[in-house]
């Protein structure tokens, strides 16, 4: 019954386990700080008036959101980085960590932007009349009444993207970082698949990724726009 | 797209000058950026007919390239109807009137929707080798497919539930009043009109699921970006032209069914056969879309 109920290695190994976890925190926090950025960005120029950003921002998020992340995530790590020989830093294991960041940014962005998208047009057509019509400028409008409220409105599906990227940083096992998927894999390795060390990394994910469901809900509730 | 000309007037002459202005900003930065890329790609050697030359060749799509396009669309159909059967049976056992189906049900569908894929695949993959004693050998195929039946299901599940939630409750009381039971109503009332509606959510998760078949890559399937980014680049060296190459097929695809998903949400949001409002689709952020366990928010209720 050894595959069934021994827990001891996920003991044994509690400090590489951490460690693990740790990495896969860091990627989280890194690339979703950065899809941010680059999300908020693409919406920008997909509702702006030069047709050339909304075709470049259109094209963009229809080539990162139709590609594999294992694709893009390869692509940085194999082609970029190792083929391509543009290196983000001397030590193997923080250009890897750079890369992969950069790889589930990219591809995170596209989903930020098109679910921010979506909150723009949660906002009534007043708001931006109403907005245009004291004066205020297309970036204006844009930064001061229209943003903050189509902000407001996608917290929900911002958070749904926050877990999902938490548990895509597992694909980051094919750019040779550590992280925890990795650590995983490499117990399979030494002890076998057996369930108890699967369950306590699945219960490793969970304790990321619930207390992410809960904030966001609750501050989905909290700043939601009273219309 | 409504919003963006609600955003700013009908130009004026010094707006429709500015305009151009930005206009031709942008395009010389975007020029200026395609222009690196390109340079960057060129300086690199990246461009030399050799590496491009073997994508003319028939035998490189016949033996390599249509194979893996193959491998990958047998994994994804498979688990699309593997993943439709369970969905269907864990969102209606959601749906059960009997608590003792109701919460086992529950559990499943959120352990399944919270954990990255990639454990649940590297489980399958060791877990009955190890239980064994190493008799018993998981294939990489069987692997990639049941978890991503497990994954895909348990969201088409949330789907599922959302849809049938989603026919106003009129339908069924009608339903009762004209003597049906609990099976009739479900049968010949409530899942005809959810299925329209959550025809386009179905198909979004459908590109989600197409996606994830690219993480046979870890375990060793053979699958089109296994050829694609191992098998060609062995033999040719070209790494960054083979991966161009295999990401534009995987983009033709996942292009095609996102329309067919548009297309299907517009006739169902026009469609008079169904007095349910479409199913939104769970955020498909590709490998582990959809919100978390508990939230009652995620798999799409509107």
């Amino acid at each position: 019954m050894d595959a069934f109920l021994d827990f001891s290695p996920l003991a044994e190994q509690f400090g590489t386990i951490m460690l693990g976890f740790w990495a896969t925190i860091r990627l989280t926090l890194m690339s979703a700080l950065l899809s941010l950025i680059l999300g908020t960005v693409l919406v920008a120029m997909r509702v702006s008036p030069t047709p050339v950003l909304r075709a470049a921002g259109t094209i963009y998020v229809n080539v990162l959101r139709n590609t594999p992340l294992t694709l893009v995530l390869l692509l940085c790590v194999l082609g970029l980085s190792d083929t391509l020989q543009y290196t983000l830093s001397g030590d193997s294991s923080t250009n890897y960590y750079w890369w992969a960041t950069i790889g589930l940014s990219a591809y995170t962005a596209a989903f930020v932007c098109e679910s921010l998208r979506a909150g723009i047009n949660t906002v009534p057509a007043g708001q931006a009349e109403a907005a245009r019509a004291i004066g205020l400028t297309f970036t204006q409008s844009l930064r001061l009444v229209v943003l903050p409220q189509a902000f407001r409105s996608v917290i929900a599906p911002l958070g749904s993207i926050l877990i999902a990227l938490t548990k895509n940083t597992t694909i980051v096992i094919v750019a040779g970082y550590i992280e925890a998927a990795s650590v995983m894999r490499q117990m399979f390795d030494d002890y076998g698949g057996t369930l108890p060390i699967f369950l306590g990394f699945a219960a490793g994910y969970m304790v990321l990724t619930l207390p992410t469901g809960f904030l966001f809900g609750w501050l989905a509730k909290r700043l939601a726009v009273s219309r | 797209m409504s919003t963006a000309s609600v955003l700013y007037d009908v130009p004026g002459p010094r707006a429709r000058l500015r305009n151009n202005v930005l206009t031709l900003v942008s395009a010389v930065v975007v020029l200026g950026i395609g222009y690196v890329v390109v340079r960057g790609l060129a300086d690199k050697g990246q461009f030399e007919g050799r590496l491009w030359e073997p994508f003319l060749r028939a035998d490189v799509w016949s033996n390599q390239i249509i194979p893996g396009l193959i491998a990958t669309v047998q994994a994804a159909v498979l688990s699309a109807v593997l993943a439709l059967v369970f969905g269907m049976v864990f969102g209606l056992g959601r749906l059960s009137d009997h608590a003792w189906i109701r919460v086992p049900a529950g559990w499943v569908v959120e352990f399944f929707r919270a954990i990255p894929l990639l454990l649940l695949i590297f489980f399958v993959q060791f877990f009955p080798a190890t239980a064994s004693g190493y008799t018993v050998n998981v294939p990489a195929f069987t692997a990639v497919v049941i978890g991503l039946t497990l994954y895909n299901g348990s969201v088409l599940a949330e789907v599922f539930r959302a849809g049938v939630l989603a026919v106003p409750r009129g339908q069924s009381e009608a339903g009762y009043a004209i003597g049906l039971r609990k099976g009739g109503v479900m049968r010949l009332i409530l899942l005809p009109q959810a299925t329209t509606a959550m025809m386009p959510a179905i198909v979004s998760q459908m590109v989600v699921l197409l996606k994830d078949t690219a993480l046979g890559w870890v375990i060793a399937y053979e699958e089109l970006l296994n050829f694609g980014l191992k098998q060609i680049p062995a033999n040719f060296g070209n790494l960054i032209p083979s991966a161009i190459v295999i990401s534009l097929v995987y983009i033709a695809i996942n292009m095609v069914l996102g329309y067919v998903a548009v297309v299907l949400e517009r006739r169902s949001r026009r469609s008079r056969r169904s007095a349910a409002p479409p199913v939104q689709a769970p955020t498909a952020v590709g490998v582990g879309g959809g919100g978390g366990m508990g939230l009652g928010t995620g798999g799409g209720g509107t």
